[in-house]
């Protein structure tokens, strides 16, 4: 029987001890007449040979193509430490840490991971993690909405450039709670929002704004001025980050003067791989004053009877354990073995490999960017300064020229035009350190071969001759 | 010591990153970074010996019996991992166009379809990351239905008082107000109370079945008929699913909305606190509102449904899908089993709690609820043993892990005095289990003569009863180089 050791003399003793005949007495209780019938939908066991065989067939039906894709989910390389030591039964088995001495291990590692973090972004406080980034931004801005008691009107300004998939996530999560969230355009020359754009929609009681950096686009917006802004204004400020970046770019806990107040993102990049979109991990970050209102756990630093180090879920009073319909979040399980798998990314890497990794992809993404403009029928979309990511506009059908790439095992971007139908027919592209020269090289030899046959093939189906 | 602790300045020994920094030098000054953040400088040993170490600080499923109550803390099939850790699954990009992951949607749909057979529910999905997105989900669908139809004063959620934290917390975060429903002595809801509660407010009711109190709530379907009746909806929370698994089904039962923790009952790992999945499963009348995305099988292809497909849907709880390498692991282990092994998780669970509580019983201990049958798990009250001893269910459980044995889940549910809350689960063999029940046995003989020691422990592991006050009070939740 798979996973249940018992022999059939441990049965009959086990039974006896019991009490009663057979392990079907012990289902008595349930009313007849409401017994399961077989699960005939359900195949038959599998031995560990043929699941493997299974697996590995479908594993290999997934592609192999070059990934330019990103939106939300990046292709890094991770040290091959990394998910050994993460995987080890101890970690990968262990519950979370309610008994704290009898868990020392995930514990002190997740408070250098929120030291890692703070770190990071310059921030206060990190919590243990949220689920992914789309859902971190929805209990940051639940986190907002109850930390700013100077504004009654629940209103959170999301400027459009923000990833569009967070804002729909979040919008599901708060939605019960009648927070209002108010979009605010970008600006179609630079890809950025602008802070007139955001007075506009800024009238009146505000409770925070959002701001993501890179945007969703790539581009990189003018948080300083914003954030000063907000704050003069008593908005809450909150900040949508790609951590990885934060190595090099100004991270949110310096944002204008003071900083964002609140920070989250997708911790994705630091550590795990694409894996079909997860797990990953959301990262949580606030300024001091706020840490009572920070949702999920929080692992400080104390002493034990000895006076000795140690380590314990603190601040508990918030979650729902112990308030339950008064905590902070319902969340309760969080993502800790992509956390652990993070800071040991994080701890191998350093400031210093975090940094050159970034830099690469800003490297990589020009290189890309100004192969495939120098294409005729491609162009860049915005002015404003990107970093990993750019949107590129195309002369021929988006989707079309996505396939035709995807024919020639490239992932070529990802298809604009559902979520921004103001743009055409537009691509955001990604490149990271995993790209090298020879795939940028590929992708700009396949553009120039699909865009070359569309305009044949367009040529072709205008040519009355032809039909 | 902490990992920044074995920093030294200047030290970088990990060929991991481009040896040469690109230059980013045409970014304006204004938007870069003044400083390198402060994370440890370390050689990739000095990293890899370190987490080795603190991995060596924890118990864990695959180095302790681990019979925490309501978690369900199973055997974790080493191949699961693997399998899903293989390189096709880890190099997909989540945006990969559905027709290059065939592979991956294939068994996501796979999972969809078995889950639904296994609890009785029409369409499952497999969004929710946790336990407690799936409650979220499935009270946020319970709203949208009822709004569909014009219903917008059903705005009361009634929950058990013996529910998880998560039930309530959950209701609250979808803009209901909750409503508690007092339990038995004998651990059934009071169905009088529950009936002087429903009416046109209620909007549905949240059941743990088998309950938090390990036993089987026996009047289910005249409790589903009572919220039926009023026009509410019954949810199932599905953190005690591995009790009854193919014995009986939720559907089956009445329920309308259910979640799952397969990190539970399918098995994959809890990885220190998640990642987790709770996904969800509805009966017919449900489906136009499960979240986004689902698979589905079109002229032997799979494809993602969408927002366009579906308009009702509540809409997105993440970017992408959920936690898909904890799908693909549930979807190996329940491969592993099939449907005759599914059968068998509930019978031998079942087995091992009804073991351990007579043992329990003949080794003079109180049960919480006597004269029922346990169902995956069984409560031990220490409330005499507290009053004639002065030793506490949490001296107890501390005790336990200077004797090797992860305690049981303490103090929940809160209805019960000092209690432990005990799941043996399938996968354990019965060597554990009566070297477990020797071990309360030693601890209740040492509580009779020497409570302090009781009192004093831990004593073995890598530290003794932490300062949990200090560390609420004097907040300590990072590293600084002065620190």
């Amino acid at each position: 029987m798979p996973f249940i050791p018992h022999t059939e003399q441990e049965i009959t003793q086990m039974l006896a001890t019991i009490g009663v005949d057979s392990t079907e007495d012990l289902f008595d209780e349930i009313p007849a007449h409401l017994r399961a019938p077989e699960l005939k939908a359900i195949p038959k066991g599998m031995t560990e040979m043929e699941i493997s065989r299974l697996m590995h067939k479908r594993a290999d039906e997934n592609t192999k193509a070059i990934c330019f894709l990103g939106a939300g989910a990046y292709q890094h390389h991770i040290p091959a430490a990394v998910w050994e030591i993460t995987t080890r039964g101890e970690f990968y088995s262990a519950y979370t840490p309610y008994q704290a001495e009898a868990s020392q291990g995930t514990l002190q590692l997740t408070y250098e991971f929120q030291s890692m973090i703070t770190a990071l972004t310059a921030m206060d406080v990190s919590n243990a993690s949220m689920y992914d980034g789309a859902s971190s931004l929805a209990e940051a801005i639940l986190m907002a909405v109850r930390a700013n008691r100077k504004s009654k009107s629940r209103k959170i300004l999301i400027p459009t450039s923000v990833n569009p998939v967070y804002r729909k996530t979040a919008d599901t999560i708060v939605k019960g709670q009648q927070i209002d969230l108010v979009e605010v355009p970008y600006d179609h020359a630079t890809g950025t929002v602008t802070l007139e754009q955001i007075k506009q929609q800024g009238e009146g009681d505000i409770t925070a704004v959002v701001l993501q950096q890179p945007n969703f686009f790539g581009c990189l917006e003018a948080v300083d001025e914003i954030t000063d802004w907000a704050h003069e204004n008593n908005i809450l400020v909150i900040a949508v980050i790609n951590p990885l970046l934060a190595t090099v770019l100004n991270p949110p806990g310096q944002w204008g003067a003071v900083g964002a107040d609140i920070a989250c993102g997708d911790g994705q990049p630091l550590g795990a791989p694409m894996s079909a979109g997860g797990p990953y991990y959301g990262l949580l970050c606030c300024k001091q004053a706020l840490v009572r209102q920070m949702p999920g756990r929080i692992v400080g630093r104390t002493v034990d009877l000895d006076g000795k180090e140690g380590f314990v879920l603190t601040l508990q009073a918030r979650e729902q354990h112990i308030r339950r319909s008064k905590a902070t979040s319902n969340i309760c399980t969080n993502q800790g073995l992509v956390v652990t798998a993070s800071t040991i990314h994080m701890a191998i890497m350093g400031a210093h490999g975090l940094e050159n990794t970034a830099a690469a992809c800003f490297a990589n993404n020009n290189m890309l960017v100004e192969k495939l403009t120098a294409i005729s029928g491609v162009k860049k979309a915005f002015a404003g300064m990107h970093f990993h990511e750019t949107v590129l506009q195309i002369e021929a059908d988006a989707a079309q020229v996505l396939r035709d790439l995807m024919d020639r095992d490239i992932l070529g971007g990802f298809d604009l035009s559902l979520d921004y139908p103001e743009l055409g027919n537009a691509i955001l592209v990604c490149t990271t350190e995993m790209r090298s020269d020879a795939d940028i090289d590929a992708y700009a030899t396949a553009m120039q071969d699909v865009l070359t046959s569309a305009l044949v093939s367009d040529e072709v189906s205008a040519t009355p001759e032809a039909v | 010591m902490l990992i920044f602790e074995h920093s030294s300045k200047g030290r970088k020994g990990a060929p991991q990153s481009p040896v040469e920094k690109a230059s980013i030098s045409v970014i304006p000054k204004i938007l870069l970074r003044k400083d390198s953040a402060a994370l440890p400088e370390v050689s990739e040993l000095q990293a890899v010996r370190h987490y080795t170490r603190l991995s060596q600080k924890n118990f864990s499923i695959d180095t302790e019996f681990y019979p925490l109550g309501s978690c369900t803390m199973k055997y974790n099939p080493r191949a699961c991992n693997t399998l899903a850790m293989l390189p096709g699954f880890l190099n997909a990009h989540p945006l990969t166009p559905d027709e290059q992951n065939q592979g991956f949607l294939a068994c996501m749909y796979d999972l969809q379809s078995m889950l639904c057979e296994a609890t009785g529910m029409a369409a499952f999905s497999l969004a929710p990351m946790a336990g407690a997105q799936g409650e979220f989900s499935g009270v946020a669908m319970i709203d949208a239905y009822h709004k569909s139809r014009g219903e917008h004063e059903r705005k009361e959620i009634l929950i058990p008082d013996a529910a998880h934290g998560t039930n309530p917390a959950t209701a609250v975060m979808c803009g209901f107000k909750v409503r508690e429903i007092p339990t038995l002595a004998n651990g059934d809801v009071d169905i009088d109370a529950l009936k002087q509660c429903v009416g046109p407010q209620t909007a549905g009711l949240m059941l743990t079945n088998p309950s938090t109190l390990g036993v089987f709530e026996r009047n289910i379907e005249a409790i589903a008929k009572v919220i039926h009746d009023a026009g509410g909806l019954l949810y199932y929370d599905g953190a005690n699913l591995n009790a009854i698994l193919g014995k009986i089904r939720p559907g089956d039962m009445g329920f309308d909305v259910i979640h799952s923790n397969l990190h539970k009952t399918f098995s994959t790992p809890h990885g220190g606190g998640g990642p987790g999945s709770g996904a969800v499963g509805v009966a017919e009348r449900l489906i136009p509102f499960l979240p986004l995305p689902t698979v589905t099988q079109e002229n032997d292809s799979y494809r993602y449904l969408t927002a366009k497909d579906c308009p009702q849907s509540i809409g997105r709880l993440s970017a992408f899908m959920g936690n898909p390498g904890v799908l693909l692991r549930a979807f190996i282990y329940m491969r592993f089993l099939g449907r005759e092994g599914m059968v068998r998780v509930a019978e031998f669970a079942t087995l091992n709690a009804n073991y351990m509580m007579a043992e329990a019983k003949r080794r003079g201990f109180t049960l919480a609820i006597d004269h029922r049958r346990a169902s995956h798990e069984f409560i031990i009250t220490l409330k005499n043993e507290a009053r004639d001893y002065h030793v506490s269910a949490m001296d107890f459980a501390k005790r336990l892990l200077d004797l090797g044995y992860h305690a049981p889940t303490t103090y929940f549910p809160l209805l019960v005095p000092e209690c432990l809350l005990i799941e043996p689960t399938e996968s354990e063999a019965k060597e554990a289990l009566d070297g477990f029940m020797d071990a309360l046995e030693q601890i209740l003989r040492e509580a009779e003569v020497n409570p302090e020691l009781l009192h004093a422990a831990p004593q073995t592991l890598p530290v003794k009863r932490l300062d949990e006050v200090r560390a609420a009070k004097q907040l300590d939740l990072k590293y600084t180089s002065s620190s």
